[in-house]
């Protein structure tokens, strides 16, 4: 059990965050025809469009209440109402995520009642257009958090409660947001394979997938359908991915009676094994022998690529469901996690991230922790850190801002462990060491070790 | 000058080489290498075996000269180390063509392609290596090198070693007989001195033997040349000028050794630097040698005191390793441990010989292998890849310590596996190397993949539940029937 460092600066020096109403707007991005809206000042909005443009390389719709000073003494319920209109006349969306940001929460703002009253006295200006709300301050949680509420709130909203007759191959799938839309592909097809229908939410890989739509569209082209929402209590099954998507499943098991089953993270042989034998389990059917190969393509990967990861310090900061999958991966593989770093100290799953310590920090902790790791993996934000420090990176979760097809990249089930343990092998022999008689001077450093311990012999 | 036949019946009468002695007179003149059976061999050929050797000299242009494969399929394959020049990993060749070989075109283009490195590179040496082919149609390259030196004025040597000619062994003797005909001995060096030395064999891979010689400088010792690792042209050009030489892989280069005594009065001694006990000796045997040819005895007491040092630190930090190595099993299929204190240093921290073989072992290393085995039965000459695999998959070793060639039996067979031989990136010569050798196998035999790789496919009760509940009608009834069969519930396929 890993021990949970909080933190104690006052500045943070290269942030590791995103804020949380960017995580909210990103899982409603994964609903077709979906239009996310930041209740706050422009530039909440702005900045956020910005970072996800510059990871998806897309035109993201996301929309601003635009509180000025006026509003925020005032109230911003007007602005609220007018944005959602507006919204409506122009775009016709078939459902409005409103994620509230710290300046409507800061000043007390009651959107949960001022949205219930948009909904009745506009009803018949809003038809087929649903409102959902997420209350998602920047001043807590991060990406996670606020994928997180979105999910939930849209359960809550939309999810006809109730116990109803079950459909036996429709399973509702709940993947946290660290799963890539390559991911998300992959997860459908792999259920499909067994017979079942997956109803996925949010599903990114429909609107976020990088396509050349036949015409201009200005809300979401693709992504889960408001209906299929609405039926998710006929799913016989209910699988979430990621320690933050249990309060989604919660809730979707106590509005609907849908049972759920949590996979923490679907990186790995062993999880995978656990998965796929779910699956079967679920449909009766036996495993296809296209998933056999790919199970025993992962084992020849293990086996080629363990060369290259055996005593290998690696410094991780992501947030904590993507920090407890790629440290697992890596000490998986025969590596030590040098340095852990992630953006809250509230997740349940920190405590079985498998390292020593983990910090609450940012990039600045992240380059002192793991000043002497053989690998950085953390979002692109990490680039100077890694140029400072002459370590290699791998570029993970978001943003990543200078690498072209991260959403493209698999790292889930057999498959996406297999790429894992490619890429990261070839990140380690691409920044191969030639050896030198300095690095290698025997009679340098006397001290005699108690026991085993990285030899100053070997960085490749 | 010697013809190629002749060349290679001389290297093969080693005088030198004890398994060459044991030999009638008759035996000794079929050579050591076995002939080839067809459709069932392995390994390189000549020119393979004297590139091997001459490569790692850093500063000569390495040309190839004929058709591409010789020397584009095998170019940068091997991991020496330079604290210099890189001009030895760029690669040349003639890449003769089709017309060329009709057209007898290839000493003209050899002849050109010398003039072009010359003039692009400017090294002080291009050592031009024949093949089948060029040799085949009589390409007569010691001519064209003569000429090609005249003219140019810098050292061309010839390197006649075809790869028809025999074996990789054969060929590093070849390129040994080359250097002496061509290279030692041109240039005097103006700094002689009585505390010279020539290492052979060296090849200093990942770059190890960069652990061994600060333990030589240390005692005021000089490496004359280095052959050939990390060597440069006018270190091995001057090397007949050195006091006294450590062979270190014999095999290899045991006639230059030799031959290098005879001629200029160098005495040799064969040595390892792998293991604690082996470089203590070989330090012991170098200034004993020195001594010998005048060196002042205090460096004997310098020597002890190093060695002492150094052993404790080593046996000090192998000791680590002891409460997570001890009774392991280690498989060696090297073809033939020369180094018995790599063997001696392993075993001395609890780690066990599960077998090894004796391919390429003399009599009085069997005799040796005996007393570490207990069971001669674990001692087998060679041993065909599904005995091996076979072996392995039954678990009857911890981790195999070979070469490339089989590092694939060993992990399809989901046992650990570490190089030893020269593709390997972990530097394992002297002190510090046994210890890195060590510790790699520490991390091979701990990796957590073998657990994940071993597992099992997790859905064999799928059978089970087929046979035993025929009346599951629904889906969930089936699943129902697995959670009874097995324990767990739905909820245990994931987290709480």
């Amino acid at each position: 059990m890993s021990r949970i460092l909080s933190q104690t600066k006052s500045a943070a020096v290269n942030p590791l965050k995103s804020s949380q109403p960017l995580g909210a707007a990103l899982a409603f991005l994964g609903v077709d025809g979906a239009m996310p809206l930041f209740h706050g000042s422009q530039g909440c909005t702005s900045f956020a469009l910005v970072l996800l443009v510059r990871h998806f390389k897309e035109a993201i719709p996301l929309q601003t209440t635009a509180m000025d000073e006026v509003t925020t003494i005032l109230g911003g319920a007007d602005n609220l109402e007018e944005a959602i209109l507006n919204i409506k006349a122009r775009t016709k969306p078939k459902l409005i995520g409103v994620c509230t940001t710290a300046l409507v929460e800061t000043r007390g703002e009651a959107s949960a009642g001022d949205v219930a009253d948009i909904r009745l006295k506009r009803s018949q200006d809003l038809p087929g257009t649903e409102i959902v709300l997420a209350n998602t301050p920047d001043f807590e949680g991060a990406i996670e958090e606020g994928w997180a509420k979105a999910v939930t709130a849209m359960i809550e909203r939309l999810t006809r409660p109730g116990e109803q007759v079950r459909q036996s191959k429709k399973i509702a799938i709940l993947p946290g947001w660290n799963l890539t839309v390559a991911d998300i592909e992959h997860l459908r097809d792999m259920i499909e394979t067994f017979g079942l229908a997956p109803v996925i939410l949010p599903d990114l890989s429909g609107s976020l997938d990088g396509t050349v739509p036949d015409r201009w569209v200005t809300t979401t082209y693709g992504g889960t359908n408001v209906e299929d929402i609405r039926e998710l209590g006929t799913a016989q099954y209910c699988i979430a991915i990621g320690e933050h998507m249990r309060c989604p499943a919660d809730v979707l098991q106590k509005v609907t009676g849908v049972p759920y089953v949590l996979f923490q993270s679907l990186t790995g042989l062993k999880s995978t094994d656990r998965f796929v034998s779910l699956l079967s389990a679920i449909s009766g059917e036996p495993v296809p022998a296209g998933v056999r190969r790919r199970r025993a393509q992962l084992q020849d990967a293990l086996l080629d690529g363990h060369f290259h990861f055996g005593g290998k310090k690696i410094a991780i900061a992501a947030e904590p469901d993507q920090l407890y999958q790629l440290a697992t991966f890596f000490i998986g593989m025969g590596c030590e996690i040098a340095a852990a770093v992630t953006t809250t100290d509230m997740s349940k799953i920190l405590e079985k991230v498998p390292a020593q310590s983990v910090q609450v920090g940012d990039l600045g902790d992240l380059e002192t922790l793991g000043a002497s790791a053989d690998l950085l993996v953390t979002h692109s934000h990490g680039r100077q850190a890694a140029e400072r420090l002459g370590i290699p990176l791998m570029r993970v979760g978001f943003p990543v801002f200078d690498r072209l097809g991260s959403q493209h990249k698999l790292t889930i089930l057999y498959q996406g462990t297999r790429d894992l343990v490619f890429e990261v092998a070839n990140i380690f022999q691409a920044n191969r060491q030639a050896p030198t008689p300095e690095a290698l001077y025997p009679l340098g450093k006397r001290e005699t070790p108690d026991g085993p311990r990285p030899s100053p012999l070997t960085r490749h | 000058m010697l013809s190629l036949n002749a060349k290679i019946q001389d290297v093969f009468n080693e005088p030198a080489c004890d398994k060459n002695r044991g030999k009638d007179p008759k035996a000794r003149k079929q050579g050591c290498s076995k002939p080839l059976t067809p459709g069932a061999a392995a390994g390189g050929c000549a020119f393979d075996g004297a590139k091997i050797v001459l490569q790692p000299i850093t500063d000569v242009a390495h040309l190839v000269h004929g058709p591409l494969a010789c020397e584009g399929n095998s170019w940068d394959n091997r991991g020496s180390a330079s604290s210099g020049p890189t001009l030895w990993r760029t690669s040349f060749t003639t890449d003769l063509t089709e017309l060329d070989i009709v057209m007898g075109q290839g000493e003209r283009k050899l002849f050109k392609a010398i003039r072009e490195i010359k003039e692009a590179y400017a090294p002080p040496a291009i050592f031009v290596y024949s093949t089948c082919v060029t040799a085949l149609i009589g390409d007569d390259i010691e001519t064209v090198c003569k000429r090609a030196a005249e003219k140019f004025g810098l050292a061309v040597v010839p390197i006649n070693a075809p790869g028809l000619a025999g074996s990789k062994n054969l060929g590093n003797k070849l390129a040994g007989e080359a250097l002496l005909e061509h290279v030692i001995g041109t240039v005097e060096p103006d700094d002689a001195g009585p505390h010279d030395i020539n290492i052979l064999g060296e090849f200093n891979l990942s770059g190890e033997f960069w652990l061994v010689k600060p333990l030589l400088d240390r005692l005021g010792i000089r490496v004359r040349a280095c052959i050939p690792g990390d060597a440069r042209y006018v270190d091995v050009a001057s090397a007949h000028r050195a006091r006294a030489t450590m062979m270190v892989c014999s095999t290899a280069l045991i006639n230059l050794g030799r031959k290098m005594e005879e001629r200029w009065d160098i005495p040799f001694f064969e040595g390892s630097f792998y293991g604690i006990t082996d470089t203590s000796e070989a330090l012991r045997k170098i200034v004993e040698l020195l001594v010998r040819k005048g060196a002042d005895r205090q460096i004997l007491d310098r020597t002890e005191t190093l060695i002492a040092q150094e052993e404790a630190i080593g046996w000090k930090k192998l000791e680590a390793y002891r409460p997570r190595l001890q009774g392991k099993r280690v498989l060696l299929n090297t073809g033939g441990v020369k180094s018995w204190s790599l063997v001696h240093a392993l075993t001395e921290i609890g780690i066990e010989i599960a077998g090894t073989s004796v391919k390429k072992s003399t009599l009085e290393d069997k005799q040796r292998i005996k007393q570490i085995l207990k069971d001669d039965n674990h001692m087998f000459e060679q041993m065909p890849a599904r005995d091996l695999y076979a072996m392995l998959s039954e678990q009857k070793a911890d981790i195999m310590l070979s070469g490339g060639r089989t590092q694939f039996i060993a992990l399809k067979a989901k046992t650990p596996w570490l190089d030893i031989n020269q593709e390997r990136q972990h530097p394992y010569a002297g002190y510090d190397g046994i210890v890195e050798l060590v510790r790699q196998i520490d991390l091979a035999i701990h990796n957590p993949i073998w657990h994940q790789v071993r597992e099992p496919t997790p859905w064999d009760w799928q059978a089970r539940v087929k046979d035993e509940v025929p009346g599951a009608k629904s889906k969930v009834a089936t699943l129902q029937a697995a959670e009874e069969i097995d324990g767990p519930t739905v909820g245990d396929f994931g987290e709480r």
